[in-house]
């Protein structure tokens, strides 16, 4: 191709402290071209990113758009370059409508003409095929249509690289096409698209070309054509793997936990959950899917009761016949009660563990109550933290470094190792394998495993589709907070789940 | 070559030496005293060599001057301990100045009060007691509201240093000697009756004993028991807390009872221990002072003691320069804020990096 590439990045290096987040990086973004940046968490594509949009500066190496060697230092000189990233994070102001977050922080005219902005964002939209009502507040909006906004704020200001962090972690199947319907469409409008996603069939379906990252450096681009989940796998990774999950038939389930009528409103008194009713058995994984924020925290937490219901009950059944009331006890009540119920809450460091205390320490937190003595026995979990740490391969080191210091598949390794080495019933796990390396993925779902064919209920909330449909025996699709229903997970397909997801609200999710 | 690489970034730096770091701080400590050389010789005239040795000799130049400047690190020692918990668990005490002055009141009635119907070692037990129980309640009134009703303890705490402050100012009206003077005088000066007694012949022996008792409970209360573990949970996540099965109300309550209590028992060691009256002033600011103490030493005990002898050491030794020069006793306050400036300034090169910009000739 005799054509100039829209970036080129020679030789960029990024470190932090001692860290080197990205190094040497060398690689082109062609123009018209939908380029996927495919990695693992931690292996430097959000760094990469950073540096293109402004917000990191390269410590080495050259950055050139359209053939030209420019200088990066901040967003606003990544607009005037034509470069825009949509953050996975949406940075939204709720109660403006979608026109007036997309002009927001433009100069413009002295007067705002708010009719032609309407009518530029309608022209926008109707050329990339976009469904979005300008005068729509963004506080009545599903995720993909905020996200629609996010993309609309850049392309607004005429960009003509956009950047996509993760765009489709918070979509259902079906919002997914939708998106990849006007990437594409931006495509043949001469757009290029950088689209940084970890989740391997998209990058097949959606991109010309594929670059791999491994641990900070560069390892490859390739036509996408000539790839294969496998071959990107070993790309990724560096060695083969082998992506299987052993689904064992469930022996003999049980009723353990049963959920009846929980209604639950969160601090502005919007409800959250409501009349949420199922069972879980014993050697069983009922996975729940659901949009993000569809009330599966609060369901966990109702059951691990951590959480104020308005009404409805929770029952536990134990493996000795007696059944309890699980619900309008506390947490500490119920684990006097023998009732071993582990819980690997969502939040990993602001919930499950103490970031600045070390690995002993947060080993005590579910059991430095034991005993009678006034001082705390360190002994114990010391030993504990010892054992986790040799058998689920923690990278750390010592059992004296804070855990924050930790990776996030290592912090997750010893929160998970923690709940399991209570030799629980119950195990509920909130998004077990977020931000974790594959080979530290499939550790957890094998643990999940394990613990299911001892005899536990396992509880798990995910977010891959892919993933639950062959993990669990049962799916529950939670949509705005209601049942939508349980699924067969051996029949069921991902586009029916997704389908249950939005529940027939347009749009999603959407609080009563 | 059009690089327009911003001139100075900065980096964090993941870990440094021990050495390092100390070398960055006395830097600071030198920078500092350059620092105030020269603001004395532009403000003063004074030579700045004879400024420093007045502080020197002002707080440690006599046998009694350096017990004095003893007797009174140990006390912002002490409210600084008594700090510790509370801001541990993140519960912005700023109200250490009231619980003080609780303490030094409930101290100064005992005195009064029960002189004559006890020994002198029982009236001390007895004391101290009522002064730790008089700082608790002034504790414990922000802490349930802080549980029960999420008040701000910031606001709330710093409002009961001025209701204390009255309730001291109301008291003296009782204890009133002379009358009219409107001053309590020296409680018990005839029969010392609930001073402390001199141990090997020195009057501030037994603050620095009861003040090393209280630090090293403290210390261990906060490290290896179970109270002081919840105590860190609670601090750094509420979430985690109740997760974990806390009940974050009552380890609220129960630390600021804590550290009101230590706070109030600082009340009776100054006023049976050195002043022997009680005054609104006895407090003299040490509730706020003894914050930056804490914060400074990162809650570690050695550290404390450091850092609280190097602001008493200033402080006595600006009443000496100030009479010594004719200089207002403020002039110290200048050098210790300049010196306070340029060691918590430096504690952001022990945790950053500054990098300038390569000459990019290399390549």
């Amino acid at each position: 191709m005799g054509e100039v590439n829209a970036i080129e990045l020679k030789g960029v290096t990024k470190r932090f402290g001692e860290v080197v987040a990205n190094d040497n990086i060398n690689m082109t973004l062609r123009k018209g071209e939908i380029l996927s940046i495919l990695g693992e968490n931690g292996s430097g594509k959000t760094t990469l990113m950073n540096m293109l949009s402004g917000i990191y500066f390269p410590d080495e190496g050259q950055i050139f758009v359209n053939g030209e060697q420019v200088t990066i230092r901040s967003p606003k000189d990544a607009f005037s370059l034509g470069i825009g990233m949509i953050h996975q994070h949406f940075k939204l102001i709720n109660i403006l409508t979608a026109a007036e977050n997309i002009i927001l922080g433009l100069e413009g005219a002295p007067i705002l003409k708010m009719d032609e902005v309407r009518k530029q964002v309608n022209d926008l939209t109707e050329r990339y095929g976009f469904d979005l009502n300008p005068d729509q507040k963004i506080y009545d909006m599903s995720v993909s249509e905020k996200q629609t906004v996010e993309i609309m704020k850049v392309l607004y200001r005429g960009a003509e690289i956009l950047i996509l962090d993760e765009p489709t972690a918070v979509l259902t199947p079906q919002e997914t096409e939708k998106l990849f319907a006007v990437l594409r469409n931006m495509r043949a409008a001469g757009k290029s698209i950088i689209i940084i996603t970890h989740k391997l069939n998209e990058v097949l379906e959606i991109s010309d070309r594929v670059a791999v990252l491994r641990k900070g450096t560069y390892v490859d681009t390739v036509e996408t054509k000539d790839a294969t989940v496998d071959s990107l796998t070993e790309m990724m990774v560096g060695e083969k793997v082998t992506l299987d999950i052993e689904r064992t038939e469930p022996v003999s389930p049980k009723k353990r936990i049963e959920v009846r009528g929980v209604t639950v409103k969160n601090t502005e008194g919007v409800t959250v959950l409501k009349d949420a009713s199922f069972t879980a058995n014993s050697n069983e994984i009922l996975g729940i899917a659901g949009i993000a924020g569809s009330g599966q925290k609060e369901l966990l937490e109702s059951i691990a009761g951590l959480q104020v219901m308005e009404h409805g009950e929770v029952l536990y059944f134990s493996p000795e016949g007696v059944t309890e009331k699980l619900s309008e006890k506390k947490p500490e009540e119920i684990r006097s009660l023998g009732v071993t119920l582990s819980f690997v809450p969502e939040d990993r460091l602001g919930m499950g563990l103490v970031g600045s205390m070390d690995l002993t320490d947060n080993m005590m937190l579910r059991s430095y109550k034991e005993g009678k003595s006034v001082f705390a026995d360190r002994k114990q979990p010391r030993d504990l933290a010892e054992e986790i740490v040799e058998k689920l391969e923690v990278v750390t080191p010592g059992v004296d470094t804070p855990v924050s210091r930790l990776s996030g598949g290592n912090v997750q390794k010893i929160l998970v190792g923690r709940e399991i080495a209570s030799q629980p019933n119950v195990l509920m796990v909130a998004y077990p394998v977020r931000g974790l390396d594959i080979n530290s993925s499939y550790t957890i779902y094998n643990l999940l495993n394990e613990q299911k064919n001892k005899g536990v209920a396992v509880i798990c909330v995910g977010e891959d589709l892919d993933v639950l449909l062959e993990l669990c025996d049962k799916i529950m699709v939670l949509s705005a907070g209601e049942v939508v229903g349980i699924e067969d997970a051996r029949t069921t397909t991902k586009e029916k789940l997704g389908l249950m997801m939005t529940g027939g609200h347009k749009g999603g999710k959407k609080h009563e | 070559m059009n690089n327009k690489e911003p001139f100075v970034r900065m980096s964090k730096r993941d870990g440094i030496s021990f050495g390092k770091a100390w070398e960055i701080r006395l830097g600071a400590v030198i920078l500092s005293l350059i620092v105030c050389a020269l603001v004395i010789v532009l403000i003063t005239g004074q030579n700045p060599i004879d400024v420093y040795k007045g502080i020197v000799d002002g707080a440690v130049g006599t046998n009694r001057r350096a017990w004095v400047t003893i007797r009174e690190t140990v006390v912002l020692l002490l409210v600084a301990i008594g700090l510790t918990p509370a801001f541990k668990m993140k519960f912005w005490n700023i109200g250490a100045e009231g619980q003080i002055l609780m303490g030094g009141v409930a101290a100064a009635a005992f005195m009064i009060y029960f002189s004559e119907s006890m020994p002198n070692w029982l009236l001390l037990i007895v004391t101290f007691v009522a002064s730790a129980i008089a700082g608790l309640l002034w504790g414990l009134l922000p802490a349930i509201f802080k549980a029960y009703f999420n008040t701000n303890e910031t606001l709330f705490t710093l409002m009961l240093n001025y209701v204390a402050m009255q309730i001291v100012t109301f008291c003296i009206v009782f204890w009133e000697n002379p009358t009219g003077s409107n001053t309590v005088g020296i409680i018990n000066s005839a029969t010392q009756k609930g001073w402390f007694p001199s141990i090997f012949g020195n009057a501030y022996v037994l603050n620095v004993i009861l003040v090393a008792l209280v630090t090293i409970g403290v210390y261990i209360y906060m490290k290896y028991t179970k109270q002081g573990y919840e105590i860190s949970v609670v601090g750094e996540s509420q979430n985690t807390a109740r997760y974990a099965g806390i009940d974050v109300k009552r380890v609220i309550i129960r630390t600021m009872m804590i550290s009101g209590a230590i706070c109030g028992f600082a009340g009776a060691l100054i006023v049976n221990g050195s002043s022997h009256t009680i005054s609104t002033s006895i407090a003299g600011g040490r509730g706020f002072t003894a914050i930056i103490v804490a914060w400074m030493s990162k809650f570690n005990p050695v550290a404390m003691v450091i850092v609280s002898l190097f602001l008493v050491f200033m402080q006595q030794g600006s009443i000496q320069i100030a009479s010594q020069f004719g200089l207002n006793e403020n002039a110290s306050d200048i050098i210790t804020g300049i010196l306070l400036f340029f060691l918590i300034g430096c504690e952001f090169f022990v945790n950053y990096k500054l990098e300038f910009r390569k000459n990019k000739k290399e390549d």
